[in-house]
């Protein structure tokens, strides 16, 4: 993990003491709204319908046992005893008072974490792969990357300003788990010539109003250039970016206006002109970032087979949570290990401040104080020796969050929605709710497979339902909440946007459509095939036919 | 058309409604309701005082229905907002199966 140096802590509390001073003159009358809304976005902090939201950034979905249960703390004393894991590796809080802000930062900055490029047209908190560091496929970590990244776009004087706001993701792995394809610019970590690691950059992906893939820009990029050719990224986009209207505004729809082949033309261009003015890390830096990052060094715990099989075979839902939440670790003793926050009936991605400090607890005892967050809105441990499995799984059943439904259909990705956000046109949460109920029985779940719903409250996406195997949009229609169903998106290797199928469906009706739709993939599907296989090959009309008959 | 103002209110953002001596209560129930333009523009103008004074931000009116003898919002925003819910441990309120 990376250990804030002393440069980093006196940055931040610097910028808490600032804050602090605004918020104080915010509440004397000597700042009026409009003057305090920029700086307050700046830190995190919006209002919505009910209260502030704070969101703080967990740098790469990346936290240690002490991070998270100082979350947990800030939860417990400032907020209503929860938080919420939002879809940016990132943990929300939904009823912040102004007045306690300046004191949550420090007990933020006491754990070197912060608010900071959460909000506004900045380079926002880089994501990752969640199981960065640990897992099987891994070309090489890619936290040491979005650390570069992080270091790099903090308060950089020419990128706080952009068009509008700009999203970074990282993989290192073979199999994409941080959906590069839908950031501004998405980054793979690829082997190059002569055993050399570079860079793959995709650009343009995004969701929104305006769903796109991210097209490639440059097939390899050698590591010590990545700055310097991200800087031409960044210029040519400040330069051109549409910041007359907010929703054109964003790199996608200059790429798409000009074509990623101007763009890129104009990117090398720029980049031949400013790669010898130094904007690249000197290799010293590159490796003092890289010793952050070291694999930990985990002892050889040898599985007692025998005993592990047998827990297997007389327990279903422990054998359930092996098969759906343990996965791979470059170490064959050890795993990495989901903990699930979708329960059926349980509000996607909110956690209790006494869940908070159980994962806490377990990391220190299971994970070497590692924790992760996904953009499906789980925790992840990345490094659980096999051998721990089962008093991992007893401790989490203890806490409530031994749930086996990784990608299963009930591990809904959903927004805040109308529960919470100013922007929202319809509930999120009810929605996701009432579908995971319907399909609680986890055999069935399981039997339907791998089934990625995703459900947003509004057009913009947060929810990533244009990346759901079926996607749910919330829309207001004549006062009331509709939803319209997508299908066919995907967030992984095979990215895609989802098509809308249909006319929406009023609330109530909903859930009866989802379960419509999952029978039509169960009657048309051959062999082990997966919902998106059966999409591709039967098309959207059985899809239709079933929901709507001739309407 | 029925009005009353809501707002949030600036130290905790809690949402608030103007009362009937200018107070802000966060219950809608005890919101002044008006049913004129005229009535409406002098509660907009104690919301504005109200918000040059830092007690509240983001002012604005809504509208309201009284058939039930007390002030009921219209829209789904503003029953959400008036209820003042969470959605961790009100699972009881959930209205979509």
């Amino acid at each position: 993990m990376y250990r804030y140096d002393e440069f980093d802590r006196a940055f931040l509390q610097d910028r808490n003491r600032e804050f602090r001073a605004q918020v104080t003159r915010r509440l004397a009358g000597e700042l009026t709204e409009d003057e305090f809304k920029p700086l307050r976005l700046m830190n995190g902090l919006y209002l919505q319908l009910h209260a502030y939201m704070l969101r703080i950034a967990v740098p790469y979905g990346a936290m240690t046992s002490r991070q998270l249960r100082q979350l947990g703390y800030i939860a417990r004393r400032w907020d209503k005893g929860f938080g919420h894991w939002t879809t940016r590796q990132n943990i929300q809080f939904n009823w912040i008072k102004l007045i306690d802000v300046p004191d949550i930062l420090e007990a933020l900055a006491e754990v070197d974490m912060h608010a900071i490029q959460t909000s506004g047209n900045c380079i926002r908190n880089v994501t990752s792969d969640p199981c960065a560091g640990a897992a099987a496929d891994e070309i090489e970590d890619p936290r040491i990357w979005a650390e570069v990244l992080r270091q790099w776009s903090t308060n950089h004087p020419e990128f706080t300003y952009l068009p509008r706001k700009f999203k970074f993701a990282v993989t290192g792995a073979l199999q994409d788990r941080a959906a590069i394809a839908f950031h501004d610019i998405g980054i793979r970590i690829v082997g190059g010539p002569n055993a050399t690691k570079g860079f793959r950059i995709f650009v343009g992906g995004g969701q929104g109003r305006t769903p796109y893939v991210a097209q490639e820009m440059k097939a390899f990029l050698p590591q010590e250039d990545l700055l310097s050719y991200l800087e031409a990224m960044l210029r040519v986009y400040n330069l051109h970016g549409r910041r007359d209207n907010i929703y054109k505004a964003r790199i996608k729809i200059l790429v798409n206006a000009i074509g990623v082949g101007e763009y890129r033309r104009q990117v090398e261009e720029e980049w031949q002109r400013i790669r010898a003015e130094g904007a690249d890390l000197p290799a010293e830096e590159i490796d003092r970032i890289r010793a952050h990052f070291v694999a930990p060094d985990l002892a050889a715990r040898p599985l007692d087979a025998a005993a592990f099989a047998k827990a297997r075979s007389e327990d279903a839902a422990f054998d359930r949570w092996v098969r759906r939440n343990v996965v791979a670790h470059k170490n064959p003793d050890h795993a990495i290990v989901s903990i699930a926050f979708k329960e059926p009936g349980r509000p996607p991605g909110d956690a209790t401040a006494d869940e908070m400090e159980s994962v806490a607890d377990a990391a220190d005892r299971y994970s070497r104080s590692e924790v992760r967050v996904t953009y499906t809105q789980n925790l992840v441990l990345p490094h659980v020796a096999r051998a721990d499995l089962i008093d991992l799984y007893e401790d989490l059943k203890s806490a409530g969050l031994a749930g086996g439904n990784t990608d299963l259909i009930t591990d809904i990705i959903a927004c805040p929605g109308l529960d919470y956000c100013s922007l929202a046109n319809a509930r999120s949460i009810p929605i996701a709710q009432a579908i995971t109920e319907r399909f609680a029985d986890p055999e069935r779940a399981e039997n339907i497979g791998e089934l990625r719903l995703n459900i947003s409250g509004c057009i913009n996406a947060c929810g990533h339902h244009h990346a759901g195997h079926i996607g749910i949009l919330g829309v207001d229609k004549k006062g009331t909440e509709h939803y319209q169903i997508t299908l066919g998106g995907s967030a992984a290797d095979d990215a895609s946007v989802g098509a809308i199928l249909g006319p929406s469906f009023p609330a109530e009706e909903l859930p009866a459509a989802i379960e419509n739709i999952v029978d039509t993939y169960l009657d048309r599907r051959t062999g082990g095939e997966s919902f998106l296989e059966t999409y591709a090959r039967v098309g959207a009309n059985p899809f239709k036919e079933a929901l709507y008959g001739t309407r | 058309m029925r009005n009353v103002i809501t707002a949030n209110r600036l130290e905790d953002g809690i949402v608030v409604y103007l009362g009937h001596t200018g107070d802000w209560t966060s219950d809608l129930a005890a919101a002044r309701v008006v049913d004129s333009r005229h009535d409406l523009e002098a509660l907009e103008k104690i919301a504005a005082a109200a918000v040059a004074a830092c007690h509240v931000v983001g002012v604005y009116a809504m509208d309201v229905d009284l058939s039930s003898g007390k002030p009921m919002p219209k829209s789904v925003r503003e029953k959400i907002r008036a209820a003042h819910r969470q959605t961790f441990k009100d699972l009881t309120e959930i209205e979509i199966r």
